[in-house]
């Protein structure tokens, strides 16, 4: 790779053992990539230094050193630990594993707290800013068009590229740690130009309106696409921030989309020829109403009994309108005593609807609001649970797998009426 | 040994070093997080053709990543759990495996030429040179031949041995 000056520098020491530690696993990454110089960022999100009890005895840690022996060995993959200094640019801690005060309604061990809360306040110290969301762009991390950012967290990622029209590629742990101390990450991608142009053409031929419409195109999308670039054309109004949530989410986790294109909504696609630029593409796809009960199909092919146990919102964290339409659909009814509500949210937006009374809202009628984390990233269900009912491509794609769990996919107000009875009766389209 | 077959392929370096084991090949995208377990190195995910499938000490060999970006994160515990795979072969460059092939620190290469998922078979014993670029797989048998004429010929022999 081509360094500048104050790269080489970096990767001398003259910045400190910590930054020469990032800097050299940013030059085997950025090499590994093919890439040939780095870009300066100045907007990295990440979990920079966060442990479970799993790593903390690993790397035989104690409360006084873990952060600095993590950070050095498992995030900049160094064999030496180093003093973790502060971060030289905005930085942002993404979701986490446990919720420091719905903690015992996760099920979640002291220790997993008192892990998380201590890397918390070590990451504070370090200038780091605790969003502890996989939404920051719901909670003011909005980066401008053409940013160059380094973020983790796909759901992010894709929004970060497509709606916002800033860079990042999908960083990872290790990758945005490194960028928080020094301020780069691979020039490779899409940070790049010429690599954001649309690689597959699909023509939308079913209305696409609702947060479970926009699931499910989102899911056909990354499925048909993998990692390549989409464009979007046909019968889609303009989506509202929560569907892109959803749409993106879904199509990072069907396939592996870091950027989209709607045509005549996303900032790099006002028509089909921008959307494509010098390419031509390379497939052309038609989501009609088949295509659509297929995908429906898919995302339920996980679950067959319809006594629901757990019915969760929240993924992506909920937005404060979808909190709203919780409550709504609850009209001050109680929840069935054989079921459990949890809804995922950011602190900034529960603080929102807490000030609200949504949350209590919610509470009365059964439920919980919960922050941090979700079902899937903090491996927590309620106890027993058989059969969960979701809102979320994404989350039924996960969940299931990660534990072991039928699950059934519907609307926002499919889930809170299995809520509500304790059955599911989501419609098939 | 005879009808041993060995192939020769060449590629870029991603990850330096040399490691050898059993192939172990898939035709999907492997995702990191969610879609294995790094406590056992097996693949989870639903409807994945090596669903519960573990690909500890194998070499991998794979189209490349999708999903979450916490697929190094991933990858980088099975190297602390020692079930990670000996070596890497992949076709898609993206920036999830590049990371996890360095922090997982086993040989890895890409772009070779000719397609490993269609000339490397699970169970082909293959040599990853990382630095060199280079893959060698040798195969028990030679190509096109049906995997158990072998075993019949081996038990016929073995019978008229014992008689």
């Amino acid at each position: 790779m081509q360094l500048t000056d104050s790269e080489k520098a970096m990767l001398e020491g003259a910045e400190g053992k910590a930054r020469q530690k990032a800097m050299q696993l940013l030059v085997r990454y950025g090499e590994a990539l093919g890439a040939e110089r780095f870009v300066i960022t100045n907007n990295v999100a990440g979990v920079p230094g966060s442990y479970t009890p799993f790593l903390f005895n690993y790397y035989k840690a104690t409360r006084e050193n873990a952060y600095d022996r993590i950070y050095s060995l498992f995030d900049l993959d160094s064999d030496e630990v180093v003093e973790v200094p502060q971060v030289s640019v905005h930085s942002c801690h993404l979701q986490g594993g446990v919720d420091p005060e719905g903690w015992q309604i996760l099920g979640a061990k002291p220790e997993a707290l008192q892990a998380s809360s201590d890397s918390e306040r070590a990451a504070t110290s370090k200038g780091i800013e605790i969003l502890k969301t996989c939404t920051p762009y719901l909670v003011g991390n909005v980066p401008s068009r053409g940013e160059h950012c380094a973020w983790m967290e796909s759901s992010a990622i894709v929004y970060c590229n497509s709606v916002l029209g800033a860079r990042t590629n999908a960083e990872g742990r290790e990758s945005t740690s490194a960028a928080m101390l020094t301020g780069r990450i691979p020039d490779w991608g899409l940070h790049r130009e010429e690599n954001r142009f649309g690689t597959h053409r699909i023509e939308v031929n079913v209305e696409v309106e609702s947060l479970m419409d926009w699931g499910m195109l989102g899911y056909f999308t990354g499925a048909a696409v993998g990692e390549r670039i989409p464009v979007l054309s046909g019968r889609f109004g303009t989506p509202q921030l929560i569907h892109h949530k959803h749409f993106g989410a879904a199509a990072a986790s069907s396939g592996g989309v870091e950027l989209y294109h709607l045509v005549g909504v996303t900032p790099e696609a006002s028509t089909l020829e921008q959307a494509f630029g010098p390419r031509r593409p390379i497939e052309v796809l038609s989501y009609g109403k088949a295509e659509r009960r297929r995908t429906y199909d898919e995302l339920n092919a996980r679950a067959s009994d319809p006594n629901v146990d757990y019915v969760m919102i929240g993924c992506p964290h909920a937005a404060l309108e979808q909190i709203e339409e919780v409550c709504r659909l609850l009209e001050g009814k109680r929840i069935s005593s054989n079921c459990n509500l949890w809804v995922f949210t950011s602190r900034a937006v529960k603080s929102l609807a807490d000030s609200r009374g949504l949350t209590q809202t919610i509470r009365r009628a059964g439920g919980q609001v919960l922050t941090d984390t979700c079902s899937a990233i903090g491996q927590a269900i309620p106890p027993g649970t058989r059969v969960a009912a979701l809102d979320s491509a994404k989350q039924a794609h996960y969940l299931p797998a990660i534990m072991g769990i039928q699950a059934w996919f519907g609307t926002t107000r499919d889930c809170i009426a299995a809520a509500l009875t304790g059955r599911w009766n989501g419609e098939r389209p | 040994m005879s009808g041993k077959t060995t192939l020769t392929l060449h590629g870029r370096k991603v990850v330096g070093g040399v490691a050898e084991g059993e192939a172990l090949v898939t035709h999907d995208t492997i995702s990191g997080w969610g879609g294995v377990n790094p406590m056992t190195g097996t693949i989870i995910e639903t409807r994945h053709e090596l669903q519960g499938q573990s690909f500890k000490d194998k070499v991998l060999v794979c189209p490349g990543a999708k999903g979450s970006s916490g697929w190094s994160g991933a990858f980088h515990l099975t190297r602390l759990t020692r079930t990670a795979p000996k070596a890497l072969i992949f076709n898609e460059m993206t920036t999830k495996i590049a990371l996890g092939a360095v922090v997982m620190r086993v040989p890895a290469v890409t772009q070779l030429d000719q397609d490993p998922l269609a000339v490397i078979r699970t169970g082909d014993w293959v040599r990853v040179d990382g630095d060199r670029g280079i893959v060698e797989v040798t195969r028990a048998e030679p190509l096109g031949r049906p995997d158990d004429l072998d075993l019949v010929e081996d038990a016929v022999r073995l019978t008229r041995e014992k008689a």
